[in-house]
């Protein structure tokens, strides 16, 4: 089984799936990185997904449990990157991905975790 | 690959495998990208069902005609229990398995043509197609 490895960068864990995931690798990588947001006390987890070339109702349930999960402790998930193919076939398909922050891209998601790490000063600032 | 292939779905690495295979044969067929996506996903969906539901089975790939037209054919068939009400196995959030209840009525809304023949003790047999435009 292939494991997804998970790179941190400053208070951010990055992720970025570059295999066709088989759905142990799935499961695997939910644990990974349960268990990296409480080691690193990282504030964000970007989710990678410019490579993958399908999201079917597996994939997607996993990437909406990650946020989930990862909200529970205490860091916020973007999914970045996400093929146009892909964003129709999974409306299509039934799935829209309610509870999961998405951003265009690598660097977009990351301003939207920095932008959400000061509420308080954005709203503010409006 | 204009012949038809059979391939088995006995494990989740299988599930990848028909992926892959199904995605070849969509480019091979000319399908565009969106419809490449949409047959790859429900073909991911439909082996992971056999898998669930039926402990594995098999689909077999083709390349299909009418007219000018060229499409591809994926036919999933298990030896499983088989589906007791397929109308409601058909209803969106329906599931039995613990996911979303999405694998069969979202599949058939990504594929053109859609065929499931199934009864209890006597397994299940899904044809789905998708042409291209």
């Amino acid at each position: 089984m292939d494991r997804v490895p998970v790179l941190k960068l400053g208070d951010i864990l990055i992720v970025s799936i570059q295999i066709d995931l088989q759905d142990q690798s799935v499961l695997a990588l939910q644990e990974d990185l349960a268990d990296k947001v409480v080691a690193t006390g990282a504030r964000g987890v970007i989710i990678d997904i410019t490579a993958v070339e399908i999201v079917d109702s597996f994939i997607g349930r996993m990437l909406a449990t990650i946020a989930a999960i990862s909200r529970m402790l205490d860091a916020e998930t973007v999914v970045v990157g996400m093929r146009p193919a892909v964003a129709i076939t999974l409306v299509e398909l039934g799935l829209s991905l309610g509870g999961v922050r998405t951003a265009l891209n690598l660097e977009k998601g990351v301003a939207l975790l920095k932008h959400l790490e000061a509420p308080r000063i954005t709203t503010a600032a409006r | 690959m204009t012949t038809p292939t059979e391939l088995p779905i006995n494990g989740n690495n299988d599930v990848v495998l028909v992926r892959q295979h199904v995605r070849t044969a969509a480019v091979d067929v000319g399908l565009s990208l969106v419809d490449q996506t949409k047959v790859v996903t429900a073909a991911s969906e439909l082996a992971r069902n056999a898998l669930v539901y039926a402990g594995g089975g098999r689909v077999r790939v083709e390349i299909v005609q009418n007219g000018l037209r060229k499409g591809l054919r994926l036919t999933f068939s298990d030896e499983g229990p088989g589906i007791p009400d397929i109308e409601q196995a058909l209803v969106d959030g329906w599931t039995t398995g613990g996911g979303l209840g999405l694998g069969l009525s979202g599949s058939r809304r990504l594929v053109d043509e859609f065929d499931l023949k199934s009864a209890p003790g006597e397994g299940t047999l899904i044809t789905v197609t998708k042409w291209a435009r």
